[in-house]
């Protein structure tokens, strides 16, 4: 393994590690205010919702609009299937047979 | 009721709480050994990129810029700017994880990914789940996305592509974790704003930013929302 490589693989550790210790550190042992309590609670539904949405309506690179691919026909009945059944396992089992079923056409 | 310390306990229900996200990584984790292997990287030299940064987007484009030639900090400072999501999701994990000490704090943040994230932040609401089954789950997660790219930089591609649906367990997984977030209108709002900022900047903005500055602007429009509704203090703040 050449030193060159060592350095850059622990240069992007470092630089990924940081972002996700400070706020450990910062925020888990102090008193948070109202306000902030209120914006770290709406997080996870808008993390989750920018990280779904743009994967299945957008394609390429560039990124450009693509309404019309499997990904998204299969996440609306997933999402209804969640929402209705609220189980993980089965969401999981049943999102990934209708991608299957859907690339077979 | 508290959950159990019992350390078979402990690790039974980490490591099968896992089982999503393995299954996930799998077929990631092999491409992206396969491609990293055609980078010319050493099945030694992908295992050690896996077990440092433990980011799958960032480790793709990491390596496409070593193919291309790029130089080190133009690879760092482009990981840096791709990896900095988790910074609102370890903001998000700390409320949950109070009154443990600096060590057990720098072992969790390791393990922060999008998809231990999500999963451990649906589950920190039930009682029977706590930091140790979290890090647990990190760990499980971490060993499933290193074994799979060490075996996918032996040049094997195990999983034929599309197979069984596999490449949508993660988007399942995602899928009925941000439905389990969805706790009032409140959240609807937040999730479709996201959502739809999320759209517009990726087709604005280069790279992944724009899931940073749509979480964030999402977030803080939720706080105004919850203020317009006269919805504050401490009936309308975390539960």
């Amino acid at each position: 393994m050449k030193a060159d490589y060592l350095l850059l693989v622990l240069g992007m550790g470092i630089v990924t590690y940081l972002p996700r210790w400070i706020p450990l550190i910062l925020l888990s042992r102090r008193q948070l205010p109202e306000w902030l309590k209120q914006w770290l609670d709406f997080v996870p539904a808008a993390v989750l919702s920018a990280l779904i949405l743009p994967a299945v309506v957008t394609t390429g690179e560039p990124r450009h609009l693509e309404v019309f691919q499997p990904a998204l026909l299969v996440s609306i009945p997933v999402f209804i299937f969640a929402w209705k059944t609220r189980s993980l396992a089965a969401t999981v089992i049943v999102g990934m047979a209708l991608f299957w079923i859907a690339g077979k056409f | 009721m508290s959950a159990s310390h019992n350390l078979r306990t402990v690790m039974k229900d980490g490591i099968t709480a896992a089982w999503p996200i393995c299954l996930g990584y799998a077929p990631i984790g092999l491409a992206f050994g396969v491609l990293a292997q055609k980078a010319g990287l050493s099945p030694w030299e992908i295992g050690l990129m896996s077990l440092l940064v433990f980011a799958g987007s960032s480790q793709f484009i990491a390596v496409s810029m070593i193919s291309g030639g790029a130089a080190a900090i133009p690879i760092i400072l482009t990981t840096f700017t791709v990896n900095l999501r988790h910074l609102l999701m370890s903001s998000s994990l700390a409320v949950h994880l109070r009154r443990l000490n600096a060590g057990w704090l720098s072992l969790y943040a390791y393990g922060v990914t999008d998809e231990s994230f999500a999963l451990n932040i649906a589950r920190f609401r039930e009682e029977t789940w706590d930091w140790r089954r979290a890090l647990v789950l990190n760990h499980t997660a971490n060993l499933a996305w290193i074994a799979s790219t060490v075996i996918g930089g032996y040049g094997g591609q195990f999983i034929p592509a599309g197979a069984f649906g596999i490449d949508y367990a993660l988007p399942a997984m995602f899928i009925c974790l941000l439905v389990l977030q969805i706790r009032g209108g409140l959240y609807v709002a937040v999730a479709i704003i996201a959502g739809f900022l999320a759209v517009v900047f990726s087709l604005l903005l280069p790279g992944n930013t724009y899931i940073v500055a749509a979480t964030a602007a999402a977030a803080t429009i939720g706080v105004f929302l919850r203020k317009w509704n006269g919805d504050v203090g401490e009936s309308g703040g975390t539960s």
